[in-house]
C-alpha cells in the first residue's frame, strides 16, 4: 500500500515501521514511525483522551 | 419532603444548547448548531482558561496545517447525564498529511460566534511528520465528557 511520506508516496512494504505507546494520566498516546533506511519519513500520532479534566462547577446561591 | 437549593440539571445542558440568554444575547442566523473549530498550539504557548477568543499567537505552523485548525464534527447535542451537563464532539478530530512539531494543546472555539473560546485541552507534547494527528474523544458521560458542567 502506498503511503504519504516526506519523500512523496512510498510503498509501505519498503519502510521499517515502529509502533510506540505511552499512557499518561489524561490520555493514551500511540505513534507510528516509518523509516527509509535511517531516515524518518513519516510519523503519525494518535492521542486518545481519557479524562480531559475540563469541568465547570455550577453553584446555586442561597439566601443567608 | 423539603425544598433544596440547586442548579437545575436540565439548565446545565440547556446553557450548552444556547436555550437561555440571561444577558444581552446575539441575533442568530438559525436554530442549527454553531460551527466549532479546533486549533493546535505549541508547547511553548500560553493558552488557557483566560482565553476569550481564538488567538493565533503560539499556534502551531507547518506543512498541511491551516491557521485556525479544523472543524469539529458535532452531531451529538449537549445533554444531561445524571446532574451533569455534557458535550463531546461526535467524532475524532483529525489533521491529515501534516508536519508539526512540539505541540501539546488544542483550543476549541466557536467559529460561528466571532471565534469565541470554549475550552483548552492539554496532552503530552507531540510531533507529526508527513502524517496524521488524531485526537480521539473521551467517553461521552458525566465522568469523562470533553465539556462538563457539574
Amino acid at each position: 500500500m502506498m503511503i504519504h511520506t516526506t519523500k512523496g508516496s512510498l510503498d509501505e512494504a519498503t519502510l521499517a515501521r515502529t509502533l510506540g505507546f505511552e499512557e499518561r494520566p489524561r490520555e493514551f498516546v500511540v505513534w507510528i514511525e516509518y523509516r527509509l533506511g535511517d531516515e524518518l519519513v513519516r510519523r503519525d500520532a494518535h492521542v486518545i483522551m481519557k479524562d480531559p479534566g475540563v469541568v465547570a462547577t455550577a453553584i446555586a446561591g442561597e439566601f443567608a | 419532603m423539603s425544598n433544596v437549593s440547586g442548579m437545575c440539571s436540565s439548565f446545565k445542558s440547556e446553557i450548552l444548547k444556547g436555550i437561555h440568554a440571561l444577558g444581552t444575547s446575539v441575533v442568530r442566523a438559525g436554530t442549527g448548531a454553531d460551527t466549532i473549530k479546533a486549533a493546535l498550539y505549541l508547547a511553548s504557548a500560553s493558552r488557557g482558561a483566560g482565553d476569550t477568543v481564538y488567538n493565533s499567537t503560539g499556534e502551531v505552523a507547518g506543512s498541511g496545517y491551516t491557521a485556525g485548525g479544523v472543524a469539529v464534527t458535532n452531531a451529538t447535542a449537549p445533554s444531561t447525564s445524571g446532574t451533569t451537563g455534557i458535550w463531546t464532539p461526535s467524532a475524532s478530530i483529525v489533521y491529515t498529511s501534516v508536519t508539526l512539531a512540539a505541540f501539546d494543546a488544542v483550543l476549541l472555539y466557536n467559529s460561528t460566534q466571532g471565534d469565541k473560546a470554549i475550552s483548552v485541552h492539554n496532552f503530552g507534547s507531540q510531533t507529526v511528520t508527513a502524517g496524521t494527528f488524531t485526537l480521539t474523544m473521551p467517553v461521552h458521560d458525566a465522568s469523562n465528557a470533553l465539556l462538563r458542567i457539574a
